[in-house]
């Protein structure tokens, strides 16, 4: 079967307000990832995205915006963070089928000056439940299971903080990040409590702008402009009793393991590689405590082990400073870093290793991840 | 852009819907109704047509002892909505009833909380809708 891969990536700048429709981000960084890649627009015919709600615009709308002489994949996912790496496992799929030649996948929104993600109600019928008693915003649902997570794993606030000052060591050195002022254990320490045991420093900021990845035939992409990023595994999942929208967890059981629990082994099964291989970790952050339950999830560590690995620095994870530090386009640019990492074009961040990168779209019950790898 | 309409009755800005109905309406009377799956007998909560274990739609509604044992909590210091922003900081609990299901409800009276400390309800009369709480000891 073919084999499919990332041949470029594109993005806007992230800010605070954009002044710019959510069409024109993404427009903007559709092109930037075929410029980046050397594909010319025209020859892009599958677009795929996602939103919550209706806080961006769809595949078709995309399609008019870069004039495309016609389409041949759509996709519009109505998910939040557990989308890119889903998006990506049916762009690759759909390329390795031969329903597409060229994919760009994309996440644009107005993210800090239209409507918030971390505080907007969510449709769906859980919400008559939460909203009315003031449990109604997405830090608090992670903290939840981020206090169960560091209870039974035996870690605690510090751990969190590791993963917070960890991850801001890196975005300072990263030109894109929104949070760049230097951050150690007292000024975590000293950052307000917004859902104990979450502080601001625990969060993600929220941000205007726009990601793009565009997904190819492998044996295309190594015609291109950059060294491809083979998708070597994608996948989603979710357990039984997912809940009745995305932020209804009540009929989950257990709060210390997330979705990276269940596809860890089809995943790296998928990709022909064990944990031990893997050279840079970009995983979903939206707050700190889902960086160590994926980082145990995924086998990265032991069970209790998360934040200690973080403190090592043995394993670089979220070079890019996470969307903790270059800010919350719901883990596209998680995706997009991995994608530059395997690529070798992270500057003054790259990991020194980089064959194999795994990379998460999720915090709680179920989300989606992929294995990137050099084309060995 | 994100919001769904409200739907009277029931608790403010709130959907209710036709499987929800019963149980907003017995906290009315301080009663704590549930769903019990008459295939494989599991109380269950959210409200729903079908059984999330069995996907059976039998069911009978009945009124279930609320007492419990808290799993989880977070103290909420930012308040992400005007109605709530005299109540900084306040407690929202996970909580295991004892006859099964979880919920998540908030705390009165929350020193001492810790993990499976004891639960008992509380109803709060809103004037609209009544919501159920819970107070440690129980
Ligand atoms: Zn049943």
């Amino acid at each position: 079967m073919r084999e499919a891969a990332v041949a470029g990536v594109g993005y806007t700048g992230f800010s605070r307000a954009s002044g710019r429709p959510v069409l024109d981000l993404a427009a903007e960084a559709a092109i930037a990832a075929c410029e980046d890649a050397g594909l010319p627009v025209r020859e892009v015919d599958g677009i795929a995205s996602h939103m919550v709600g209706s806080d961006s615009e769809n595949a078709q709308a995309l399609a008019t915006a870069l004039a495309l002489p016609g389409l041949r994949v759509v996709l519009d996912l109505n998910q939040a963070g557990h989308a890119p790496c889903n998006l990506l496992a049916h762009a690759a799929a759909a390329v390795s089928a031969g329903l597409a030649e060229h994919i760009v996948i994309f996440r644009a929104l107005n993210g800090r000056s239209g409507p918030k993600v971390g505080s907007a109600r969510f449709p769906g019928r859980g919400g008559q439940f939460r909203y009315p008693i003031g449990y109604d915003a997405y830090p608090m649902y992670i903290a939840m299971w981020a206090r169960r997570h560091l209870h039974e794993t035996g870690q605690d606030v510090r751990d969190l903080a590791a993963v917070a000052v960890a991850h801001r060591a890196y975005a300072v050195r990263n030109e894109r990040a929104v949070r760049r002022t230097p951050l150690d254990l007292d000024g975590y320490f000293a950052s307000p409590l917004v859902a104990d045991p979450f502080r601001v420093a625990d969060c993600t900021p929220e941000v205007d702008g726009a990601c793009a990845l565009l997904v190819t035939g492998l044996d295309r992409a190594r015609d291109l402009r950059r060294p491809p990023a083979r998708i070597a595994a994608a996948a989603y999942r979710a357990g039984p009793r997912p809940g009745l929208d995305i932020g209804d967890h009540v009929l989950t059981d257990d709060y210390t393991r997330n979705f990276t629990d269940l596809l860890r082994d089809e995943l790296f099964g998928r990709a022909g590689v064990t944990p031990a291989d893997v050279d840079v970790a970009c995983l979903y952050d939206c707050f700190t405590s889902a960086v160590l339950m994926s980082l145990e999830g995924l086998g990265l560590c032991e069970r209790g082990a998360a934040g200690d690995l973080v403190r090592s620095g043995r394993l670089p994870v979220n070079p890019h400073g996470g969307l903790l530090g270059e800010g919350y386009l719901h883990g596209m640019n998680t995706l997009a870093e991995a994608v530059l990492q395997v690529q070798g074009r992270s500057g003054d961040r790259q990991a020194a290793r980089h064959d194999v990168a795994v990379v998460t779209s999720g915090a709680l019950m179920d989300g989606s991840a992929a294995v990137l790898t050099t084309d060995r | 852009m994100l919001d769904t309409p409200t739907t009277a009755p029931g608790p403010p800005g709130a959907g209710t819907d036709d499987d929800s109905a019963p149980f907003w309406a017995a906290l009315r009377e301080e009663r704590v109704e549930l769903q019990r799956c008459t295939d494989c007998a599991r109380l269950r909560f959210p409200p729903m047509g079908r059984c999330p274990w069995c996907a059976s739609a039998g069911q009978v509604r009945e009124d279930v002892d609320a007492r419990g044992s808290v799993y989880s909590w977070i103290v909420v210091h930012r308040a992400f909505r005007p109605e709530f922003a005299a109540d900084v900081p306040y407690v929202v609990a996970t909580v295991d009833l004892d006859a099964g299901p979880r919920v998540a409800v908030r705390l009165d009276r929350p020193d001492g909380v810790d993990f499976g400390a004891r639960v008992a309800p509380v109803f709060h009369d809103h004037g609209a809708w009544t919501e159920l709480r819970m107070v440690l000891g129980a």
